[in-house]
């Protein structure tokens, strides 16, 4: 591996076009008519951390994809006792105070090591499933790349950090997909959530719980596996109204705000989801102008340089300016496909492939909720929020893309989706 | 997993389909956001970080039939607090009353404002001194939502004067605020509304239209910015109001009555029922009343046992006396019982026995045998009390229904009392039980007492159908159209035998020590007994000149003993109006 890499400068231009653009929203964020020294400053930290991002990114390119195989062990075990370990000692932070989800030493503030499980939950389930040979027939035969999902998830999920875990689930089915997993065995592997999310009525829940056993025939999955894929609907489909007043009071009004009117509470949980809203439409076709936005700067717009930065891309410049980062992201993750495709072997094209969907998922989650197509989860937009631990597993992840690309056949510099 | 081309290719179209799908999806979100319905949206932003800070408009100018000012505007400051909650405005005024004068009862007003009205700014002084405000100005800083703008403030020129008719303006109340009839018209909490007199009857003619200036706020909404968030809208003052009245008559009845007489004064064109002065005695300043009354003030003007808050020509009823005995002749001659020239079969002795009761004339010599038009110039009670008893208690009761007596007059004037008169047998069934009373009720009614109580307006009003032909003039102050409504039918020479009586009472009769040099003046003097025996009312009403009638006057001095009293009075403000038109006519130049 000593001869020269070619670099994919289309991937490397839209990455560093994102994060421009990502860090001028950051400081345009922080352009309010009640200055707040915290959101005010956050642009040069940002632009701080993207040097160390660059400066990461760069280290990581270095190594070879036979390292990230390598590595994937080792960094997956580290990752599941750090988070492990949180949950014991972690600490707050923000808006998410009561979540444990900082590593914390010696009463400075570390990172996120959530972060760093989805880049090593990536290479892990990467490896599990370059390592096996034949195709999946049925539910079962899923259980390794499911435990490689699992453990991380449960952990970040009793932080809990439902954006975390939402991505890791996103993972999951994207690479099982990438590996040649039939369509129907990924349906029944979502059947539990699909019933969860369709037990409030009662009839959608049954009709769906039909199409599930018309599908279980059909397959011809092992009979017991059947059964307990039925049964496990059922009794989910049952239990849900229990699982739902387990439920924080917070979490619950987010998602009866999602599922009705984003109006009913102005004040409370909705708000905001319709000051964000109101931030994006009241945007128009061109935007108030950068810096100008009046829902950013008289501070309506809540988290306005994290969760919600998307908020003020729309409000500052409008459906144009949200149609070019909208068209930014489209193109990082067609040249993730192309990256994907082009790769050598099984284990690159799945991390291109798992990278890809985790950005993805970020991307669709967090966009969407500022429009209230998505509940709000408090998942940060990827180039684009602001915060240190994401951005560098954003560069680390351009990096592995990079060095996959490099090593991938044909030319990795041609300028094509 | 199978890493063959073919395969991998195949997903990654599958891939890329799903993820332009997706991405067109959000794409389209984003257009209905931000193209279809960025007016909706653009809307809710401004609402948001606009708030509206009233620029309150000046009310209509009123004037008299002269052009001369009876209420207008003064500049004057107001202090108002834009806050985002409850909690806020307290601890904000907290701070204020360290700096100004502010007690608790004024602080919880504000609250009330507040509430009453949470996204406008909540009025502390409605009309600062200008050392309030000059104070206020110097902390400006240290009270983010603070307001201090200029507002117009109502001015009565001649306030104790006017006060009878002209009302004041104070801040609408809450239970007004709840009523359907200021909800429509959009009034808000700690505006000025008309309360009394004119200022609430034209309320809706003299309310100025509210100008608006727009400051930013943000989401805490603390004033950000003052200036230039958007174009002021600038309030517009009403035309003004032009009023019939005669400021000159109406100050110079205030002077006239002074502190010493108390009573009422109503002055009426005959010919249009134009008011040309309404004044009630003793009177008050009601400058003082604007934007609410000191306690101090009100309570001492309660007190007086003189009532000065009551408006006698409008709501005082007394017993017309002879007054009335006009309203007597005109039914007796409208009935053909009697002419002008009649004598009555008893003639006046100081009395005369009806029933088993012995009825006095006032003049305890007597007048003899007098004619109709003499018992009028004479006011021989023993006369009337016999053309009474002719007419029958319940023709004389339908006969003054028929000429307005039980009616208010109509004046466009709030809070008018109705004159008390019997509309028939059931009103004596009603008050004396059905054999309570007897036909010998119409002595004292046919002179004016008994049941028979009117406000010196309506006597005025009364008058005014007798000086010219027999139709009465219904009062107004403002309205220029005229109404006139048949009130005595009488063939012109009748009226003009009744007509040529009043003028008698002054040439020559009751009233003889009013006359006036120069000026022919008709009418009737009035004692009225009340419940004080020793202090009786005085009545004159009566009109000018004679010849061409300019002018009904109807003055009651309150224990002015005699009638004589009043007339001496209204002949004065006759006098007074004729003589200053004189010599308004006289100053106009032809041409």
């Amino acid at each position: 591996m000593l001869r020269r890499q070619t670099i994919d400068y289309p991937l490397l231009v839209i990455a560093l076009l994102l994060t421009a653009f990502g860090i001028a929203m950051v400081f345009s964020a922080g352009q309010t008519d009640v200055p707040s020294p915290i959101v005010g400053g956050a642009w040069k930290r940002q632009l701080v951390f993207f040097a160390v991002a660059l400066t990461g990114c760069w280290i990581v390119t270095r190594g070879s994809v036979r390292l990230f195989e390598w590595s994937a062990w080792p960094l997956y075990v580290l990752t599941c006792v750090l988070l492990a370990y949180l949950l014991g000692f972690g600490t707050g932070s923000g808006t998410a105070a009561s979540t444990k989800s900082w590593l914390t030493i010696g009463g400075r503030k570390i990172g996120q090591p959530a972060e760093l499980a989805k880049i090593a939950t990536v290479l892990m389930l990467a490896r599990v499933l370059a390592s096996k040979r034949d195709s999946f027939r049925s539910l079962v035969d899923m259980w390794r790349p499911l435990a490689v999902v699992a453990v991380p998830w449960v952990l970040v999920m009793l932080q809990p950090d439902l954006g975390t875990g939402l991505g890791f689930i996103g993972i999951c089915f994207a690479m099982l997909f990438w590996a040649g997993a039939p369509w129907q065995l990924l349906v029944m592997l979502a059947s539990p959530g699909i019933s969860l999310a369709l037990a409030f009525s009662t009839g959608l829940w049954g009709a769906w719980f039909c199409v599930l056993v018309a599908l279980v025939f059909w397959y011809r999955v092992w009979l017991w596996e059947g059964v307990v894929l039925v049964l496990l609907n059922a009794v989910v489909g049952m239990a849900a109204p229990k699982l739902w007043d387990s439920l924080n009071p917070y979490q619950q009004s987010r998602i009866l705000v999602f599922t009705n009117d984003p109006t009913m509470d102005p004040s409370g949980a909705a708000y905001h989801l319709n000051q964000s809203q109101i931030a994006i439409g009241s945007g128009g076709l061109f935007g108030k102008g950068f810096t100008a936005g009046t829902q950013k700067g008289l501070g309506f717009l809540p988290e306005r340089h994290t969760d919600f930065i998307f908020s003020v891309v729309g409000e500052e410049l409008g459906f144009v300016g949200v149609c070019v980062a909208l068209s930014l992201f489209l193109a990082l993750f067609l040249r993730c496909i192309r990256v994907a495709t082009r790769a050598n072997d099984a284990f690159p094209s799945l991390v291109a492939c798992g990278l890809a969907a985790l950005w993805l998922v970020h991307v669709i989650i967090n966009i969407g909720m500022t429009l209230n197509l998505m509940p709000v989860t408090g998942i940060p937009l990827p180039f684009f929020s602001y915060g240190g631990s994401f951005l560098l597993v954003c560069w680390t992840a351009v990096a592995i893309l990079l060095r996959i690309s490099g090593e991938g056949r044909g030319k990795a510099d041609e300028v094509s989706l | 997993m199978s890493h063959q081309p073919n395969e991998v290719h195949k997903r990654a179209r599958i891939a890329r389909s799903i993820l332009t799908l997706a991405f067109v999806a959000l794409a389209s979100a984003f257009f209905r956001a931000q193209i279809l319905r960025s007016e909706e949206f653009a809307l809710q932003s401004e609402t948001n970080r606009l708030r509206v800070v009233p620029l309150p408009g000046a009310r209509a100018t009123i004037y008299d039939r002269h052009g001369e000012i009876i209420a207008e505007n003064l500049p004057g400051y107001s202090v108002s607090i834009l806050t985002p909650k409850e909690d806020s405005l307290r601890s904000a005024m907290r701070a204020l009353a360290r700096v100004v004068n502010l007690d608790s009862a004024q602080q919880e007003r504000v609250v009330r404002r507040f509430r009453d009205a949470p996204t406008r700014p909540a009025v502390i002084f409605s009309d600062a001194p200008f050392d309030v405000v000059s104070v206020l100005e110097e902390h400006r800083m240290d009270f983010p939502g603070l307001i201090i703008q200029s507002a117009p403030k109502r001015y009565y020129p001649d306030g104790p004067a006017v006060a009878a008719f002209v009302g004041y303006v104070s801040e609408i109340s809450q239970q007004d605020l709840l009523k359907e009839k200021f909800k429509e018209a959009g009034y808000k909490a700690g505006q000025q509304v008309g309360k009394a007199g004119l200022e609430l009857q034209y309320e809706t003619r003299l309310r100025g239209t509210e100008g608006a200036r727009f400051v930013e706020v943000d989401a805490r909404n603390r004033v950000v910015r003052e200036a230039g968030v958007r174009p002021d809208i600038a309030p517009a003052a009403p035309p003004p109001l032009h009023t019939n009245i005669d400021l000159d008559l109406q100050r110079y009845a205030h002077s006239y009555f002074g502190d010493s007489l108390q009573g009422a004064m109503v002055a009426l064109d005959p010919n249009t029922g134009a008011v040309l002065a309404l004044y009630s005695a003793p009177t008050y300043d009601v400058n003082k009343f604007i934007g609410g009354v000191s306690n101090e003030y009100f309570n001492s003007l309660r007190a007086d046992k003189r009532n000065p808050l009551y408006n006698k020509a409008t709501q005082g009823i007394y017993p017309p006396a002879s007054t009335w005995k006009l309203a007597t002749a005109a039914i007796g001659l409208e009935k053909g019982i009697v002419t002008m020239d009649t004598h009555m079969p008893v003639p006046c002795r100081g009395g005369m026995q009806i029933g088993n009761r012995y009825y006095k004339c006032w003049d305890h010599d007597g007048h003899g045998d007098v004619s109709l038009t003499q018992a009028i110039a004479k006011s021989c009670d023993v006369y009337f009390y016999q053309l009474g008893l002719k007419l029958g208690l319940m023709d004389l009761v339908a006969g003054g229904v028929k000429l307005g007596f039980n009616q208010r007059t109509g004046i466009d004037l709030p809070g008018e009392f109705q004159s008390r008169f019997p509309d028939g047998k059931a009103y004596f069934d009603k008050k004396y039980g059905p054999r309570g009373w007897n036909n010998n009720f119409v002595a004292s009614m046919s002179i004016g007492q008994g049941d028979n109580a009117q406000t010196p307006l309506n006597m005025a009003k009364f008058y005014t159908a007798l000086a010219i032909d027999g139709k009465a003039s219904t009062p107004r102050i403002v309205d220029t159209t005229i109404i006139r409504t048949d009130a005595i039918t009488l063939s012109p020479e009748k009226l003009k035998g009744l007509q040529d009586a009043l003028g008698d009472v002054v040439s020559r009769g009751t009233a003889a020590g009013a006359q006036i040099k120069g000026l022919t003046i008709a009418g009737k003097t009035g004692t009225a007994q009340n419940s004080d025996a020793s202090r009786d009312h005085a009545w004159f009403v009566g009109y000018a000149p004679v010849e061409q009638p300019k002018i009904v006057v109807a003055v009651l001095l309150e224990y002015g003993l005699h009638g004589t009293a009043a007339a001496k009075v209204a002949t004065k403000m006759m006098e007074r109006y004729l003589k200053a038109k004189l010599t308004l006519t006289s100053i106009t130049p032809d041409g």
